[in-house]
């Protein structure tokens, strides 16, 4: 008996009454030894900042193991890793921080690696679905070369899913659309 | 009546390899003209399949991390005095797809007051505000996948969207599931609003069964006497799909 999913509906305006809160952005606990910020900009069609957007973020561990109670590949060591992080804001400038530490590489489908990578979720007013993609590392260039989905995106588009370094972690902008629109995944 | 099964998740054992992916008509297109903010923000190129591997069938265990409050589900006790209002229940349980509860999952909702009106400095129509509520609750789903708020039933508002443009009344659920390809944000609505017709985000969902999904059920047996009417919202997530492989396209 297949019972259907309910329907997806957009966030809206005011998710910030219930979704965000203080340590949301952090996916690890603030001093964690390895912390890094990943910060960027969400825009849209027309290049301007998004106000109303709010991420989500999922991860693995430097070691490649995942927060995550079900038993896959084994629970996260890392004190205080959630491995989640949230961030919006009620009046935003469409930047976002996150706090976490680099992953690991991990398991691809039945053997193999994927490169380092962050799952993204992306919420906002005018989406009336989520969208994800993923966030990979320029540093990690060999890894990211032998990765099996970045394997999938046309060549030309990669370079939106690769986060830049900075003093103290990476930068990841997101086009929602048109010039150098980010690459969104079907999941 | 369709069965739901009485078996819940081992976290350990039950852990499918991915989840299947919805059939067409299930959720709105990105692309949605009617309602217009949909038009910068929707992306233009190809969504490219993605095989879901571990980072995609794990999950954060976020109440954990917030640390659900006693009244966190009580949308009416969270000041001084009682909201104005009608008292209600919002109650049901999560599955999947399967039927299978989801238990320890994080449900959580916002809200306009009675009035129509959010507590949010971008909500600036003139409709009062509530000194006795703030919209926003949280809770986890039970060992049988139940969740349980006590609210007020909001109102519907204008927005801009078009002329004469007005919500039905909602309530904004947010979901996490197990997984991260569980992730679901949706709305509840009430049982014969007379704005549904007129809703493009209502309508945005292509599938008129579907449809109905979002909306609740008045239920007289969950009303308490004296206090409380009773709606029930039943949601259902993405359950266990073929292995990625025979999923691939
Ligand atoms: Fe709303």
């Amino acid at each position: 008996m297949i019972f259907p999913s309910t329907p997806s509906q957009t966030v809206g305006p005011y998710f910030a009454i219930g979704l965000p809160w203080d340590a949301g952005p952090h996916a690890v606990p603030p001093g964690a030894p390895g912390a890094i910020a990943i910060i960027g900009t969400v825009y849209d069609g027309a290049g301007e900042p998004v106000p109303d957007y709010l991420i989500e973020t999922w991860q693995a561990d430097g070691d490649g193991r995942f927060a995550d109670l079900h038993g896959h590949g084994g629970v996260s060591q890392l004190e205080g890793f959630r491995g989640f992080a949230r961030c919006g804001h009620e009046d935003g400038d469409g930047s976002y921080e996150i706090i976490t530490v680099k992953p690991g590489a991990v398991p691809w489908l039945g053997g193999g690696v994927q490169a380092p990578h962050i799952d993204v979720t992306v919420l906002a007013r005018g989406m009336l679905q989520r969208c994800v993609t993923r966030i990979y590392f320029a540093d990690e260039g060999e890894a990211n070369a032998v990765d099996p989905v970045l394997a999938t995106v046309p060549a030309g588009r990669r370079e939106t899913l690769i986060a830049e370094p900075t003093d103290d972690g990476y930068r990841f902008d997101i086009r929602l659309q048109g010039p150098g629109e980010t690459v969104f995944f079907d999941v | 009546m369709k069965e739901h099964t009485t078996r819940i998740y081992d976290p350990v054992s039950d852990t499918p390899t991915s989840y299947a992916r919805d059939p067409e008509g299930t959720h709105p297109p990105l692309d949605y003209p009617p309602y217009k903010s949909t038009a910068l923000r929707y992306p233009k190129q190809p969504l490219i399949y993605l095989p879901q591997t571990i980072t995609e069938i794990t999950g954060p265990q976020l109440y954990s991390a917030l640390g659900t409050g006693e009244l966190d589900h009580d949308l009416t006790r969270q000041h001084e005095g009682e909201p104005i209002g009608e008292r209600i229940k919002v109650s049901g349980r999560v599955f999947d797809t399967e039927g299978k509860p989801l238990r320890d999952t994080l449900v959580e909702i916002w809200q306009a007051n009675a009035a129509g009106r959010y507590l949010h400095r971008w909500d600036r129509w003139p409709a009062p505000l509530d000194p006795n509520f703030s919209g926003a609750g949280r809770c986890v789903t039970d060992d049988d996948g139940g969740y349980s708020f006590v609210t007020i039933k909001p109102g519907p508002y204008p927005w801009g969207n078009h002329y004469n443009a007005w919500r039905p009344a909602h309530i904004h659920f947010s979901l996490l599931g197990r997984a991260f390809a569980q992730r679901l944000v949706t709305q509840m609505y009430f049982p014969g609003d007379p704005m549904f017709p007129y809703d493009p985000i209502f309508n945005s969902v292509p599938d008129e069964e579907a449809r109905q999904r979002m909306v609740s059920r008045f239920s007289i047996h969950g009303s308490e006497p004296n206090w409380a009417l009773s709606y029930q919202f039943d949601i259902y997530l993405r359950g266990p799909g073929a292995t990625p492989f025979e999923d691939a396209p």
